[in-house]
C-alpha cells in the first residue's frame, strides 16, 4: 500500500460518518478530540456547536425522533465525555439510535489518571447498547460501523465509540468492505412462529372488549399503517402510551387517549375492563399500568414487542412475540376477520361523558389562565400539524392531555427517564431534521432554566423554533406530589425565574409574556410569524394540579379526579 | 434454587465486565462464574451458576442475547440432565493422629491428596456441587484452615453443542489492550 492510500484515524472517523449518511453532528470541541475536529472542515458535514454537551445529546436525540435516523455527537474526553451520560441515559430508556464520538487521552497514558482522562467506557455501559475504545486507526472503521448497525438495528439505543487520541492521529488505510458489521445480526429476533401467530388471532377473534395499547414501538418499527389497519378490520379501540402519542392518530375515531398515571379516567377504565389488551410495541412501564396486581384483571393479553427481555416482565400475557412489530402484523392482517365491537365502543363513550364536566377547558371562566387552555389554544391555531418537544413535569402530561396528535414523530418527550432540560435542545435537533415543520417546544420554569444557555446555539445556527415556557413559579409536578402525599409541605419546590421577555431580548429574540387567556393565541400567532426563535411566557395559574392521577403504585382505576368544578371556579387555586 | 447458564462471548478485552455489569445492575444474584476459552479462537465459554427462579433466569438469558459479545446462551436449567463440575483445593488439619483418617475419607470422595507438609494435607476434589459440598462436611470436623474453590462448568449430557458459525467476531481487536477485564 502507498502511504498515498492512508488516511489518519480523524479522517477515517469523518469518511465513515459521511458513508454512513451523517451530514449533521452536534458536539463541543477539546484537546482529546482536536485532531477529529481538525479534518472536520474537509468533509461535507454541518457540525453544531452547543453551549453544554448534554445538550448536544439531546439534539442528536430530538435530530433522530423527529427523522428517524441516526443522531451523531462529537466531544472531548474527561468532562466533555461524562457530561453526555444524562443524554445517553434518556435516549437509551427511549430506544433512540445515536452514536457519540469522544476524545480519549493518548493508548499510552490509558489508566494513569493522565489530565481529562475518563473511563468513559465503563461509564457509560449502562446507558448504552454497546460502547467501543478504540486505540488505533485501523479499528476506527470497523468500530464506527458496527456501532451505526448496532445503533440501529433491533430495538435502536445509543451507542458510544471512545478513540484515543492518538487512533486520531496515526495512520490507516481505509477498508470500508472489510470492515461489514456482523455481530448486531446475532441477536435479530426469530422468524416468528406460527402457532404464537394462530393463538393470538383466536384471541382477537373471541375479545368482546379489545383495546390496543399503542406505544413507541410503533414509530420504531413504521407500523402505523399496519397498526391502523388492525384497528379498523377488528374494529378495536386504541389507548396511547405517552411515547405512542404521534404513533397513531388521536383524532381517529377508535382513539381513546392516553393511558396511565395522568390517562383519561375512561381510558384507564376501558383496560380495567377489558377482555383483551393487544400491547403493540410498549413495555408495560408503571407509570401506565399501576399496581401490577390489579392490572387489568379480566384481559388475556397478547405482547408484541422487538426486545424478548420486555415480555413477561412486568405483566404475564398470554402470547408473546419477539419479533418486529410491522413483521408480525404484515404476517396476521391476512386472517383478522371484520368485527364490530360497537356496544364496547359505546360504553367506552358513556364513560368519557362523565368525565366532560371535569375538564378544565370547559369550565367557566374565572379569570385564571391555566396550562390547559395554552395547550388547547396551541392545538387550535397550529391545527395539530406542529412538532410539540416537550420537556418534563406538569406541562408535559398538559400537553399530552390537550395537544392531539395525528401526525407521526410530532410529539417528542423524555418518557422513560423524565430528562428535565430536554426539550429545548430536542427541539434545536427536532428542526434541523425537518427544517419545513414547526415546532414549538412546551417547558416549564424550571426546565427551561436547566438547558435555556442553548438559545444561543440556536442563535448561532438560525434555527427558529417557537417556545412556550409554562410559568407557575413552581417545581409543579413535584409541588403536586407534595400536596397530595406530603401534606402539602413545598420543600424546595417554589422556583424564581428571570424575567423571560429581557432574557430572550439578551439573546437577540422576541419575548412575550401572557397573563390572560384572551391574549393566548394572539400570542401564539407572533411568535409563528417571527423569523427567528420566539419565547412566550405564559404565567399560568400557580397551584393547579394534573388530573386525573394514579397515584405511583395504586390501581389503575382507583384515580384521583378533579375536584367539583365549582370549588376551582371559586378559588382559582389548587383545591387539594 | 440454582440455574446454569453458559455463555459463549468473544474472547476480547471487557466483556467479563459487561456481563457482571448485567446481572448487578438486573439484581441477579449469581452463585459462580468461570470463564475459559473454548474449541474455537476467539470464543470464551463462561458458565454460570445463577441463585434465581426460572422465569428471573429466562429473563437473564435474554439480557445476555442483547450483549453485542454474546454468540449464544444456553439455559441448561437446573435439572440432572447436565455435567456440572467444580474443583476446590482443601487445607485440613491433619496432624500423625487424625492423618490416616483423612486419607480414608479422601479415598472414599475419590480426591486427591496434593501437598503434605507436617501438621496439614492439601486436598484436591473435582466432582459436582454436592459432592464438594459432602466432603467440605466430613472434613469440617478435623479443621478446615483454608478452602478455595474454581466455580462451575457446566456442560449439557447427551445432545451436542454445536455454536452458531455465521456470527464472527469483529475483524479487528476493537476494545483495546488498556480496559481491564
Ligand atoms: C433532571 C431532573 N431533575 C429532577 C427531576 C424531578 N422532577 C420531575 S418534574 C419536576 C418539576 C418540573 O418543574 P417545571 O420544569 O417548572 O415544570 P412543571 O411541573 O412546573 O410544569 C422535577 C423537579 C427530573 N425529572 N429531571
Ligand atoms: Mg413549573
Amino acid at each position: 500500500m502507498s502511504k498515498a492510500e492512508t488516511r489518519t484515524g480523524a479522517q477515517l472517523i469523518w469518511e465513515s460518518l459521511v458513508r454512513e449518511g451523517v451530514d449533521i453532528v452536534f458536539g463541543y470541541p477539546g484537546g482529546a478530540i482536536l485532531p477529529t475536529y481538525d479534518a472536520m472542515t474537509e468533509y461535507p458535514i454541518r457540525h453544531v456547536l452547543v453551549r453544554h454537551e448534554q445538550s448536544a445529546v439531546h439534539m442528536a436525540d430530538g435530530y433522530a425522533r423527529a427523522s428517524g435516523r441516526v443522531g451523531v455527537v462529537v466531544a472531548t474526553s474527561g468532562p466533555g465525555a461524562t457530561n453526555l451520560v444524562t443524554g445517553l441515559a434518556t435516549a437509551m430508556l427511549d430506544s433512540t439510535p445515536l452514536v457519540a464520538i469522544t476524545g480519549q487521552v493518548g493508548s499510552g497514558l490509558l489508566g494513569t489518571d493522565a489530565f481529562q482522562e475518563v473511563d468513559i467506557t465503563g461509564i457509560t455501559l449502562p446507558v448504552t447498547k454497546h460502547n467501543y475504545l478504540v486505540t488505533r486507526a485501523e479499528d476506527v472503521v470497523p468500530a464506527l460501523r458496527e456501532a451505526f448497525a448496532v445503533a440501529r438495528s433491533g430495538r435502536p439505543g445509543p451507542v458510544l465509540v471512545d478513540i484515543t487520541k492518538d487512533a486520531q492521529q496515526s495512520r490507516a488505510t481505509l477498508d470500508w468492505e472489510g470492515a461489514e458489521p456482523h455481530r448486531h445480526l446475532r441477536h435479530l429476533p426469530a422468524p416468528v412462529d406460527p402457532a404464537a401467530l394462530a393463538q393470538a388471532l383466536e384471541l382477537i377473534r373471541e375479545a368482546k372488549r379489545p383495546v390496543i395499547l399503542a406505544g413507541h414501538g410503533i414509530q420504531l418499527s413504521g407500523a402505523r399503517a399496519e397498526v391502523m389497519a388492525l384497528a379498523e378490520r377488528a374494529d378495536i379501540p386504541f389507548a396511547l402510551t405517552l411515547l405512542g402519542l404521534g404513533a397513531v392518530p388521536a383524532t381517529h375515531s377508535l382513539s381513546l387517549g392516553m393511558m396511565g398515571m395522568h390517562g383519561e379516567s375512561w381510558v384507564n377504565r376501558a383496560i380495567q375492563e377489558a377482555d383483551l389488551l393487544l400491547a403493540l410495541g410498549m413495555r408495560f412501564d408503571d407509570r401506565v399500568t399501576g399496581k401490577l396486581k390489579e392490572y387489568a384483571p379480566h384481559a388475556k393479553k397478547i405482547h408484541i414487542d422487538i426486545d424478548a427481555s420486555e415480555l413477561n416482565k412486568n405483566v404475564a400475557v398470554d402470547v408473546a412475540i419477539a419479533a418486529d412489530l410491522g413483521e408480525v402484523l404484515r404476517a396476521l392482517l391476512p386472517q383478522v376477520p371484520a368485527a364490530d365491537h360497537s356496544a364496547w365502543r359505546g360504553t367506552i363513550r358513556e364513560w368519557r361523558g362523565d368525565s366532560a364536566v371535569r375538564d378544565i377547558k370547559n369550565l367557566p371562566d374565572d379569570g385564571h389562565l391555566y396550562a390547559a387552555h395554552v395547550m388547547h389554544d396551541l392545538w387550535r391555531i397550529t391545527k395539530g400539524e406542529a412538532v410539540v418537544v416537550s420537556d418534563v413535569g406538569q406541562h408535559q402530561m398538559w400537553e399530552a392531555q390537550y395537544y392531539h396528535h395525528d401526525g407521526e414523530r410530532s410529539l417528542i418527550t423524555s418518557g422513560g427517564a423524565g430528562t428535565m432540560g430536554f426539550a429545548l435542545p430536542a427541539a434545536i435537533g427536532a428542526k434541523l431534521a425537518r427544517p419545513e415543520a414547526e415546532i414549538w417546544v412546551v417547558a416549564g420554569d424550571g426546565g427551561f432554566q436547566m438547558t435555556f444557555a442553548e438559545l444561543m446555539t440556536a442563535v448561532q445556527e438560525g434555527v427558529k423554533v417557537n417556545i412556550a415556557v409554562i410559568n407557575n413559579g413552581y417545581l409543579g409536578m413535584v409541588r403536586q406530589w407534595q400536596a397530595l402525599f406530603y401534606e402539602g409541605r413545598y420543600a424546595a419546590t417554589p422556583i424564581l425565574s428571570p424575567d423571560f421577555v429581557k432574557l430572550a431580548d439578551a439573546f437577540g429574540l422576541p419575548g412575550q409574556r401572557v397573563e390572560a387567556r384572551a391574549d393566548v393565541a394572539a400570542a401564539i400567532e407572533q411568535a409563528r410569524a417571527a423569523g427567528s426563535t420566539a419565547l412566550i411566557e405564559f404565567k399560568v395559574e400557580q397551584e393547579d394540579s394534573v388530573y386525573p392521577m394514579v397515584p405511583a403504585g395504586a390501581a389503575l382505576h382507583d384515580m384521583i379526579r378533579r375536584p367539583s368544578p365549582s370549588v376551582l371556579a371559586e378559588t382559582g387555586s389548587d383545591p387539594v | 434454587m440454582s440455574d446454569v447458564l453458559v455463555v459463549y462471548t468473544d474472547d476480547e478485552p471487557g466483556v467479563l465486565t459487561r456481563v457482571a455489569s448485567l446481572f448487578r445492575r438486573r439484581s441477579f444474584n449469581i452463585h459462580s462464574l468461570t470463564v475459559g476459552p473454548t474449541e474455537r479462537p476467539g470464543v470464551s465459554r463462561m458458565t454460570l451458576v445463577v441463585d434465581t427462579d426460572e422465569s428471573t433466569a429466562r429473563r437473564a438469558v435474554e439480557h445476555l442475547r442483547k450483549l453485542v459479545n454474546v454468540l449464544e446462551v444456553q439455559h441448561l436449567g437446573s435439572g440432572g440432565s447436565n455435567v456440572v463440575r467444580d474443583l476446590a483445593l482443601i487445607r485440613v488439619n491433619a496432624g500423625p493422629t487424625k492423618r490416616s483418617e483423612v486419607l480414608q475419607l479422601v479415598e472414599v470422595f475419590r480426591a486427591n491428596v496434593v501437598d503434605i507438609a507436617e501438621d496439614t494435607l492439601v486436598i484436591e476434589c473435582t466432582g459436582s456441587l454436592a459432592k464438594i459440598e459432602a466432603l467440605v462436611d466430613t472434613l469440617r470436623p478435623f479443621g478446615i484452615i483454608e478452602l478455595g474453590r474454581t466455580g462451575a462448568v457446566a456442560m449439557a449430557r447427551g445432545t451436542p453443542t454445536t455454536l452458531k458459525a455465521k456470527v464472527a467476531p469483529l475483524r479487528t481487536g476493537t476494545g483495546g489492550g488498556a480496559m481491564s477485564v
